[in-house]
């Protein structure tokens, strides 16, 4: 473990987290998710938990992202607050 | 009330972060979890089950009763979005066609369509109506290698990280690459509904049927040793080959439940047009 990439990788989940509940554009928001899932997949990665890494980049990065895009595209882009 | 929020998420927060300090440092070996469970489970894996990666056997195996119903858990989240979301009414709008030959879109108003078997005419989307070959031509040649990458990672579970959840999502992945990149009812001529939901209720019934068998053969719900009486291996390899079983059971059911959720959010549960 890297203690300085470490950093990196936890500020940027923390930027990505703050971004997304900040950002007004819904489709910007999922894909920040899907930034998040990635970074958190890093994360894990790094402690040496490979499955949990694979399951948050398959299941958290990759399906979940498709979903909350196929709910945008089905609702509105933009939110109300 | 966006200030109470922020002040209740702030205080939530602070006491998490306050929570943190009584846990053991990162990778003590002093701590509880590195002292009691772990040490148990590393060095006795490989003898009693035959896996090599210790998370598939304790994850499979030693905890067998977790994974069942997390299977059940995906299984129920599938239906339910089924029930909430299928919708069997067609929409009452016009269709548009395209004459494949020429280009020429076609509108079609009312009740009228054309079959959609027509070497002529081809459906396309209201709102959604790319055509990209580019696209269409690079998933068409990817799909086989992600549907092949599922199964291998099923396959190797036991030895390397991944097992039948991680398979599955990336197997589902590859049916909706497809809906992307072509259309929706291309996708769905490939995996129809039927399919999906006998499918997923197929998964569980697997898990639970090997758990099933197990109790038959005289020993508890799970315990893959006894499968060893009907199977001709050993009694440590049956534990291997009933972690393959259920994790192939796992794959199917995730496979199907992801597909089932796409296509129902993407259509409005039509099934008809989307993304």
């Amino acid at each position: 473990m890297i203690p300085q990439l470490d950093i990196f990788i936890l500020t940027l989940v923390i930027v990505c987290a703050i971004a997304a509940i900040s950002v007004k554009d819904l489709l910007g928001c999922a894909i920040l998710f899907g930034a998040y899932s990635f970074m958190m997949c890093l994360l894990w990665a790094i402690m040496g938990s490979v499955d949990v890494a694979f399951t948050e980049a398959s299941v958290g990065a990759g399906v979940s992202t498709v979903f909350f895009v196929a709910a945008v595209f089905r609702t509105t882009r933009r939110t109300k607050d | 009330m966006k200030k109470i929020g922020f002040i209740i998420v702030c205080l939530s927060g602070a006491l998490l972060l306050y929570a943190t300090q009584d846990f053991p440092r990162w990778g003590d070996p002093n701590s509880p979890a590195n002292t009691h469970v772990s040490p148990r489970y590393i060095q006795k894996t490989l003898e009693e089950t035959d896996v090599p990666n210790a998370v598939t056997s304790i994850l499979a195996d030693y905890r067998g009763y977790d994974t069942m119903f997390e299977t059940t858990v995906i299984f129920a989240a599938g239906m339910s979005c089924l029930i909430l979301l299928r919708v069997f009414k067609r929409k009452e709008e016009d269709r548009y066609y395209r004459h494949i030959s020429t280009g020429v879109t076609l509108r079609v108003k009312g009740e009228k369509t054309i079959p959609e078997k027509s070497k002529e005419f081809e459906r396309i989307d209201t709102i959604w109506t790319p055509y990209d070959l580019i696209i269409k031509t690079v998933s068409r040649f990817l799909v086989p290698f992600i549907q092949l990458f599922a199964l291998y990672v099923l396959a190797h579970g036991h030895e390397s990280p991944g097992g039948g959840f991680q398979g599955g999502v990336i197997f589902g992945a590859s049916f909706i690459i497809l809906a992307i990149a072509f259309d929706l009812r291309t996708a769905l001529r490939r995996f129809k509904e039927k399919t999906d939901g006998l499918l997923a209720a197929l998964g569980v019934f697997i898990y639970a049927g090997i758990g099933a068998l197990c109790l038959l053969l005289g020993g508890n719900f799970l315990n893959y040793k006894e499968l060893a009486r009907i199977f001709p291996f050993n009694k440590i390899e049956a534990r291997a080959y009933g972690i393959l079983g259920i994790e192939t059971g796992v794959f199917i059911a995730v496979m199907a439940v992801m597909v089932c959720i796409y296509v129902n959010i993407v259509s409005e549960g039509r099934h008809d047009e989307g993304l």
